[in-house]
């Protein structure tokens, strides 16, 4: 039994993976046993010494942590409020934020002797960072990915094949993320044996909403001591965006227990919350069981999952991380929500004044900070996660804003 | 009191035979085709009937019943309607016992209390929630126990001897062996493997054991009927009405094809003496 602190918000989840309502185990029995073996393996990894040497090493060479701290100066004086840094982990290698994760579970995965990696991606950031570390250790690896999303992610579908994944179209449902994730399980179901399932963010069943946080965490701690080093105080506020909530949690979990710490989360508005076209599933949603997590969901009255929508194909997930929910429901988080044009605005205004190309996802997050900033005091000082950076998107951009000339 | 499918067992034990044990998917083709299917089901050869609840998300379903579900999805099939069409299936068939099986979320949303009174008031007599293991069992497996529902558990080739106990513990009516580790509609690799397996669940239980998963025609009916007290088809019920529709609309065909696969299947579990 390990003693929880009630006036810790740090300690979740229960050993039956609960946080509050939310989490838990909702899969299939074939499946049951395997979670659980997991769950043994990563418990033991977790408190291995050599396995955290392990990963830092490969943090520290390959990804190239730590990821710097930048004071976004001309944005910050752009808005005329808070003190604007960024945590850029858009510099990791592949580009964003997934790589964390991956390097973890991967590792993982080779001490618990699996062969055979299997992924679902959306945007395709969590497809090229599995693609990249399987290669990097000379694992077969294939990534399930919606058939929509091939089609507007061409350049990150290609990087994958270069890498020597497989790329699975999945053409049920949506054919999009939920679907892909859909069929990862079925893949997995279908191959217990050798088969290691690498999800890409901080959901599923127990245990890997809190194994995701916990490889995502190094962004908050980090971020956490350079901030104490370059101002000699904590930041008021930190900032996010999210989809199934890795990056946020990520950045949130070190600061949870710092109650003067205000947090927000961005979900994706769409078109517009009243839209009904949108991926804000705290805001829009209500708790539900998908894809073996109890969390908010966006669903109609018969408990049928509804397609989620925005411009963003890493935030276009109708769930949500069940961290995530118990935090918005304890109050703790502050969840939020960017609309499509909101972002795109974001976009080219952090490309324009900082010469950085953030990714869509957060994109979102910046859209907020130009509406929360401006009535902000100068010695507040905020983080933003820059998660990803916005090579794969200029594309899309370019369509909605018609053309590059 | 004994239940609908204790009763259900002893007579096809008396038989000596196997049971046949059919899933069909609620609402598909549409509303009035599905009940009319099931409605025929007894009569040419099902001793059981499980009726799917169509769900978005099926992760643990084959591309056949995914197909059914969203075919019973557009054509406007909810849970109301499911629980609608048992009582309607009632009316006509008060012996053959009505398993529902799917996925948790819809149950949830209609509320766990108020869906085991209304299965109950409809005529269900047991469940099967692919997404719920025993380490949910508070979810809706000991609400429902308590109520008088069977709680059906899936036992799959990566429950070893170990966790059987706890597979078994809270699971009523009969025990639903997976033979493959896979989605529905996969082919059974090795059936000496099946048949052993049954066995070693059976050392565990006295509940009947059923199999399912890869079972297309009389002969995979007839050798999975050899070392199992019941034998399951769902896939390839669905694809017999999938292949019968036109333009997806159920046709005079969509019936009989169903039962006509039925009877084949009862033929093949028919050709097996069960001392």
């Amino acid at each position: 039994m390990t003693v929880q602190n009630p006036n810790s918000f740090r300690n979740g989840p229960d050993e039956t993976g609960h946080f509050g309502l939310f989490g838990g185990r909702f899969v299939a029995e074939t499946l049951m046993p395997l979670i659980l073996s997991l769950e043994k393996a990563y418990d033991v990894a977790k408190n291995d010494p050599s396995f955290q040497e392990e990963m830092r090493s490969y943090l520290t060479h390959y990804v190239g942590r730590p990821s710097p701290l930048y004071y976004a100066e001309r944005l910050t004086e752009h808005l005329g409020g808070a003190k604007i840094y960024l945590k850029r982990d858009e510099l990791n290698h592949t580009g964003a934020h997934k790589i964390n994760n991956v390097m973890g579970q991967i590792l993982l995965a080779m001490r618990m002797g699996k062969t055979r990696i299997i992924a679902e991606t959306g945007a395709g950031q969590h497809g090229v960072a599995t693609a990249t570390v399987c290669a990097r250790f000379g694992l077969k690896c294939i990534v399930y990915m919606g058939a929509v999303d091939v089609e507007r992610q061409k350049p990150n579908v290609f990087r994958m094949k270069m890498l020597g994944a497989e790329v699975v179209p999945v053409v049920s449902g949506a054919k999009t993320l939920k679907d892909a994730m859909n069929e990862a399980l079925r893949d997995w179901v279908s191959n217990v044996e050798d088969t290691f399932y690498c999800i890409g963010t901080a959901a599923g069943p127990h245990p890997y909403p809190a194994m995701v946080r916990d490889f995502q965490c190094v962004i908050g701690r980090e971020a956490r001591e350079q901030m104490l080093e370059r101002e000699g105080r904590l930041p008021n506020s930190i900032i996010a965006c999210i989809g199934g909530g890795s990056n946020a949690i990520g950045l949130f979990h070190p600061f949870l227990d710092d109650k003067d710490v205000m947090i927000y989360g961005v979900e994706a508005a769409g078109h517009g919350l009243s839209s009904g076209a949108h991926a804000a599933s705290l805001t829009g949603g209500r708790p539900g069981v998908l894809h073996g997590n109890r969390t908010y969901l966006l669903m109609d009255d018969d408990g049928q999952i509804a397609e989620a929508h925005s411009i963003s194909a890493g935030l276009d997930y109708p769930g949500i991380g069940p961290e995530h929910s118990w935090l918005h429901d304890i109050g703790r988080v502050n969840y939020i929500s960017a609309t499509d044009t909101e972002a795109l605005e974001a976009f080219q205004l952090l490309s324009k004044l900082e010469g950085i190309i953030p990714a869509l996802e957060p994109a979102h997050a910046i859209a907020k900070v130009c509406e929360i900033a401006p009535k902000l005091p100068k010695d507040h000082l905020m983080i933003v996660n820059m998660c990803g950076r916005g090579d794969k998107d200029i594309f899309t951009v370019a369509e909605h804003l018609g053309g590059m000339d | 009191m004994t239940t609908r499918i204790e009763n259900r067992f002893a007579k096809v034990r008396a038989e000596h035979r196997a049971a046949l044990v059919t899933f069909v998917m609620g609402g598909d083709p549409d509303p009035e085709s599905s009940f009319e299917i099931i409605k025929a089901l007894p009569a040419a050869g099902a001793d059981l009937i499980e009726i799917g609840m169509p769900f978005t998300d099926p992760m643990a379903d084959g591309p056949a019943i995914q197909a059914a579900g969203l075919r019973a999805l557009a054509a406007g099939q909810t849970l109301i309607k499911t629980l609608a069409l048992v009582s309607r299936f009632r009316q006509g068939d008060s012996e053959t016992p009505i398993i529902l099986m799917g996925y948790f979320n819809p149950i949830y949303i209609y509320g766990v209390e108020r869906f085991i009174a209304d299965a109950l008031k409809a005529g269900v007599d047991g469940l099967i929630v692919v997404d719920l293991p025993p380490e949910e069992d508070a979810e809706l497996c000991k609400p429902a126990l308590d109520a008088g529902l069977n709680f059906i558990r899936l036992a799959t080739p990566t429950t070893d001897d170990a966790r059987l106990p706890k597979v078994l513990t809270n699971t009523s009516g009969f025990v639903y062996y997976v033979s493959v580790t896979g989605i529905t509609g996969s082919a059974i690799s090795d059936h000496s493997q099946v048949a052993s397996s049954v066995a070693r669940i059976k050392s565990h239980t006295a509940l009947p054991v059923v199999v399912g998963f890869g079972v297309k025609n009389a002969e995979t009916a007839e050798t999975v009927a050899r070392g199992a007290d019941g034998v399951v088809v769902g896939s390839a019920l669905v694809e017999a009405v999938r292949l019968s529709l036109v333009d997806g609309k159920a046709t005079a065909k969509t019936v009989p094809a169903v039962t006509g696969l039925v009877g084949e299947l009862i033929e093949g579990i028919r050709r097996v003496h069960k001392s």
